[in-house]
C-alpha cells in the first residue's frame, strides 16, 4: 500500500457512504411476516436501560421473537445513528434516542417509522405532555418515539465527607443550605475551606453546567430552532456560575463519563454530583463500596430535566411492526416502574408518581433515601424546554470551553468569545 | 492440397497467439492491483476532489457547488492551522527520538548476545499489540491523580502534572504512545541494514583500536544510511497521519465528547483528526474533503523534501 493510498482510505469510507446515500433511498415495503417465523430484533442502546429481565419477560409471550442488545458509547451512538440512517443500512430496529438529540431525529420523520400506524397514539394519555411531545415529527403528525425516562434533578452528596467538612448530613439540612446556586457555591466554599483530604466540593462543572440551563424556560435554542446561546441571559448566568465553581477550586476536574471521573466515584474524589434520576443507578455501579455514603437532597435553582431518552423505530428496519410492539412493551406502565426500582432511571407516566410503590420506594445504598418522593416530586415540577436539533453539538462546544477554563489555558472572558465562535460554525 | 495452407494458418494463429501470450499476459497479471487500486485508492482521491468542492453534508440531499470556498475557509480557519502544528509537533516528537533509540537497540542486537532470537522477537512485540490497547493503558499510566507515572515523579518532588491538558505535556504523552509502538519495528529494519555490513570493515576498525560506540558512528550508520533514509520517510508519512492515538487518548482523559477536538483546548488534535471530527463528527463532508486534499498535499511535500535528501545523499555515499 503506498502512502498516499493509506491516505485515502478514510476518505473511501466517506465517500462510498455518500455515494449510497444517493443512490438508495427507497427501501422495499417490508414483507409481512408469517405466523411462527422467527424474528431477531436488535436494539441499539447507549448504555445499561435495565431492559434485560424484561426482554426474558417479553420472550415467554412471544417465543418467536429473538432480542439482540448493542451497547455503545454515547457519542458513538448518537452519531453511528446519524450514518446508519443516511446510508439506509446497519440500523437496529429500536434505537434509543437521547432528549439532547431527539430534535436532530425527529426533524428526519422520513427516515423512521410512523408508530401510529402501529396503535401507540392510544399511548398519548400515559404521557407527560412534553415527553409525548418531543416524540412527535416536527408538524406534529407522526409519532416517531415513545419516551421511556425523564431525569428530574436532585443532588446527591457523600455524608462522610461532609460530616468531615463540619456540615450538616441530613437530606433536608443539607437542602436548606442551597435553595440557589449561589448559595451552592456558598457551601462549596465552606466545604473547600474545611479541607478535607483528597475531596472537592464537586465533579467538574459540565454536568452543572447543563442543570442550570435545563431549569431555565427558555435554553441554547428558542421556539423557532435558532441558537440564542450568545443572546440568553440564562445561559450566560448558568456559565458564569460554573466558572465561578472552577476559579474557587471548588471543583475536582473529573470530566463526566471519562474514566478517571468513575475512579473518581470510587475514590471518594467529589463530595457532591449533580443527580438526575438515571445517575443514581450509575452512582450506584461506580461507587459500589461506598453503600450508604451516598444520600440525595433536593437540587438548588428549582426543578429541571437532564436527560432521559426516547425508543424509536428506523423505517430500514425488517421488521418494524414487532418492533413497535417492543417497544409498547418495553415503556409500558408497569415496566417503566420495574426498571426505576432496578436501574433509577425515572418513569414519564405520570399516573406512576403518586403510585404508592413508588412513593414509598428506598434504596438501602442512598441511606434509605426516599427516591420515589424526591423524584416524583422533581418530575412533577418539571417544566418542558424546547431543544433545537443541534443540541449535542451546542452542548459540547460549552463544555470545551468550561474545560479550556477548569485546565487553567483561558479565563472565562475568553472562553466564552471562543464558544460564540464555535456556536456560530454550528449549521 | 489443401494441407499446406492449413498448415500455415495452423502456424500463423499459434504466432499471434504466441505474440498475444506476450504482449498482453503481463498486463493481465498486474490487473489486479490496479483493479484494486482504482477502486480504493485512486477514485476515493478524486471523488474526494469533486466533494470538496460542495457544500456537502451528510444529513442533507442537495449538495450546492462552491468552487474553492471550502478550501479559502480552512486557510483561514485557526483550528486547521492549530491541527497542522500539533501533527508536526508529535510527528518530530515521536520520530527524531524513536530513530535514535531504535539504531541503539539495533547496534545493541547486531553485537554478540545470547537469546538474540528472543530478544529480537520481543522487538516486535509492541508493534503487534493493538492500538486501543497501548492507548488504555497509557492513558492510565498517564493518569494525572492516579496514573504511575506521576506517583514515579512525585518520588523526586515533582507536582501531579496534568497530562492531558498541557500542549506540550499531551504531545510527550502521545509520543511516548507512538514511539512505544514503533521503535522496536524500525530496529528490525535497522538490524537487517547492519547485517549486510560486510564484518571485515569492523575487524580491521578493533585491530586499529576504535571503540564500539566510534565503529557505530563511523561503520555502521554510513553504510545504513539509504535504509535510514528509508525509515525517516516512512515514519514520517505515518506521523502525518496519526489519528488513533490522540483520538483513544482523548476519549479516556475526558470523555467521548472531547474525543474528536483532541482535548477540549484542541491541544493534541491532529490533522487526521480534525478531518474526522469535521468528516463524522458533524458530518460536514464537503469541509473534510477539503482539509483531506490539503493535508495529502502536505504529505506530497514532506515526502518530496525528502525524496531530494535522498538523492543527494546517494551522491555522497558512493
Amino acid at each position: 500500500m503506498t502512502p498516499r493510498i493509506r491516505l485515502a482510505v478514510p476518505l473511501l469510507a466517506a465517500a462510498l457512504l455518500t455515494a449510497a446515500c444517493g443512490g438508495g433511498g427507497n427501501t422495499a415495503a417490508p414483507a409481512s411476516t408469517k405466523p411462527g417465523e422467527k424474528i431477531k430484533l436488535t436494539i441499539g442502546l447507549f448504555g445499561d436501560f435495565g431492559f434485560k429481565p424484561l426482554y426474558e419477560e417479553y420472550k415467554k409471550t412471544h417465543p418467536n421473537i429473538e432480542i439482540v442488545e448493542n451497547v455503545t458509547q454515547f457519542n458513538d451512538h448518537h452519531s453511528n445513528l446519524v450514518k446508519r440512517l443516511a446510508t439506509n443500512a446497519g440500523a437496529g430496529d429500536v434505537e434509543a434516542v437521547e432528549v439532547g438529540y431527539i430534535s436532530t431525529f425527529t426533524a428526519q420523520p422520513g427516515k423512521f417509522v410512523d408508530l401510529k400506524q402501529y396503535g401507540l397514539d392510544k399511548r398519548q394519555a400515559d404521557y407527560l405532555d412534553w415527553k409525548w411531545q418531543q416524540g412527535l415529527s416536527k408538524d406534529g403528525a407522526q409519532v416517531l418515539g415513545l419516551g421511556t425516562d425523564v431525569g428530574g434533578l436532585a443532588m446527591c452528596y457523600r455524608k462522610d465527607l461532609f460530616e468531615k467538612a463540619g456540615l450538616p448530613t441530613d437530606r433536608d439540612e443539607v437542602a436548606a443550605l442551597w435553595p440557589t446556586w449561589e448559595q451552592y457555591i456558598e457551601t462549596g466554599k465552606k466545604f473547600a475551606a474545611a479541607n478535607v483530604a483528597g475531596a472537592k466540593f464537586v465533579d467538574s462543572p459540565g454536568e452543572i453546567f447543563r442543570a442550570m440551563v435545563n431549569q431555565a424556560p427558555v435554553g441554547l435554542y428558542d421556539a423557532q430552532d435558532n441558537i440564542i446561546v450568545g443572546s440568553n441571559p440564562a445561559v450566560k448566568k448558568a456559565w458564569d456560575l460554573s466558572n465561578q465553581l472552577t476559579q474557587e477550586g471548588l471543583t475536582a476536574k473529573l470530566a463526566a463519563f471519562s474514566p478517571p471521573w468513575n475512579t473518581g466515584f470510587a475514590k471518594g474524589s467529589f463530595a457532591t454530583i449533580i443527580c438526575p434520576a438515571w445517575m443514581t443507578g450509575f452512582i450506584q455501579e461506580q461507587a459500589k463500596d461506598a453503600s450508604g455514603k451516598w444520600d440525595i437532597a433536593k437540587v438548588p435553582g428549582g426543578s429541571g430535566n437532564s436527560g432521559g431518552s426516547h425508543l424509536m423505530v428506523p423505517k430500514q428496519s425488517k421488521h418494524p411492526k414487532e418492533a413497535a410492539e417492543l417497544i409498547d412493551f418495553l415503556t409500558s406502565k408497569e415496566n417503566q416502574a420495574k426498571v426505576f426500582k432496578e436501574e433509577g432511571t425515572f418513569p414519564s407516566i405520570p399516573a406512576l408518581y403518586d403510585d404508592p410503590s413508588i412513593q414509598n420506594f428506598t434504596k438501602p445504598f442512598f441511606g434509605d433515601a426516599p427516591i420515589g418522593k424526591i423524584y416524583s416530586e422533581a418530575a412533577k415540577a418539571l417544566k418542558p424546554q424546547h431543544l433545537g436539533p443541534k443540541e449535542g453539538d451546542v452542548r459540547v462546544a460549552i463544555g470545551n470551553g468550561l474545560g479550556r477554563v477548569e485546565q487553567g489555558k483561558q479565563t472565562p472572558d475568553e472562553a466564552w468569545a471562543q464558544v460564540l465562535e464555535d456556536v456560530k460554525k454550528i449549521k | 492440397m489443401s494441407a499446406l495452407p492449413l498448415a500455415i494458418s495452423r502456424r500463423r494463429r499459434r504466432s499471434v497467439r504466441h505474440t498475444l501470450d506476450l504482449r498482453v499476459s503481463p498486463y493481465a497479471y498486474v490487473a489486479p492491483f490496479f483493479l484494486l487500486f482504482c477502486a480504493f485508492g485512486l477514485f476515493p482521491l478524486i471523488y474526494t476532489a469533486w466533494v470538496s468542492l460542495h457544500e456537502w453534508t451528510l444529513l442533507s440531499d442537495t449538495h450546492e457547488f462552491i468552487g474553492l470556498d471550502n478550501f479559502s475557509t480552512l486557510l483561514a480557519d485557526g483550528y486547521f492551522w492549530n491541527a497542522t502544528f500539533n501533527t508536526l509537533s508529535i510527528g518530530v516528537l515521536s520520530t527524531a527520538p524513536q530513530l535514535v533509540l531504535a539504531i541503539w537497540l539495533a547496534h545493541l542486537l547486531n553485537g554478540r548476545l545470547r537469546f538474540q532470537t528472543l530478544f529480537r522477537v520481543a522487538l516486535l512485540v509492541p508493534n503487534v499489540t493493538s492500538v486501543v490497547a497501548v492507548v488504555v493503558i497509557f492513558s492510565q499510566l498517564f493518569g494525572r491523580d492516579f496514573g504511575l507515572i506521576n506517583w514515579v515523579l512525585s518520588w523526586f518532588g515533582a507536582g501531579q502534572i496534568d497530562w492531558a491538558a498541557g500542549t506540550a505535556t499531551s504531545h510527550i504523552a502521545l509520543s511516548v504512545m507512538i514511539m512505544w509502538r514503533w521503535t522496536g519495528y524500525n530496529a528490525l529494519i535497522f538490524l537487517a541494514a547492519m547485517q549486510a555490513v560486510p564484518r571485515d570493515l569492523y575487524e580491521a576498525a578493533t585491530l586499529d583500536g576504535a571503540s564500539t560506540f566510534k565503529q557505530l558512528r563511523s561503520i555502521t550508520i554510513p553504510m545504513i544510511r539509504p535504509t535510514i533514509v528509508f525509515v525517516v520517510i516512512v515514519s514520517t508519512i505515518g506521523a502525518m497521519q496519526i489519528i488513533a492515538e490522540p483520538l483513544l487518548f482523548g476519549a479516556s482523559m475526558s470523555g467521548g465528547a472531547a474525543g474528536s477536538t483532541g482535548g477540549p483546548d484542541r491541544q493534541y488534535q491532529t490533522l487526521a483528526l480534525f478531518v474526522y471530527e469535521q468528516g463524522f463528527g458533524k458530518f460536514d463532508f464537503g469541509y473534510a474533503s477539503a482539509a483531506s486534499w490539503l493535508m495529502f498535499l502536505a504529505v506530497v511535500l514532506v515526502a518530496g523534501i525528502n525524496f531530494l535528501i535522498t538523492r543527494r545523499m546517494k551522491g555522497g555515499l558512493v
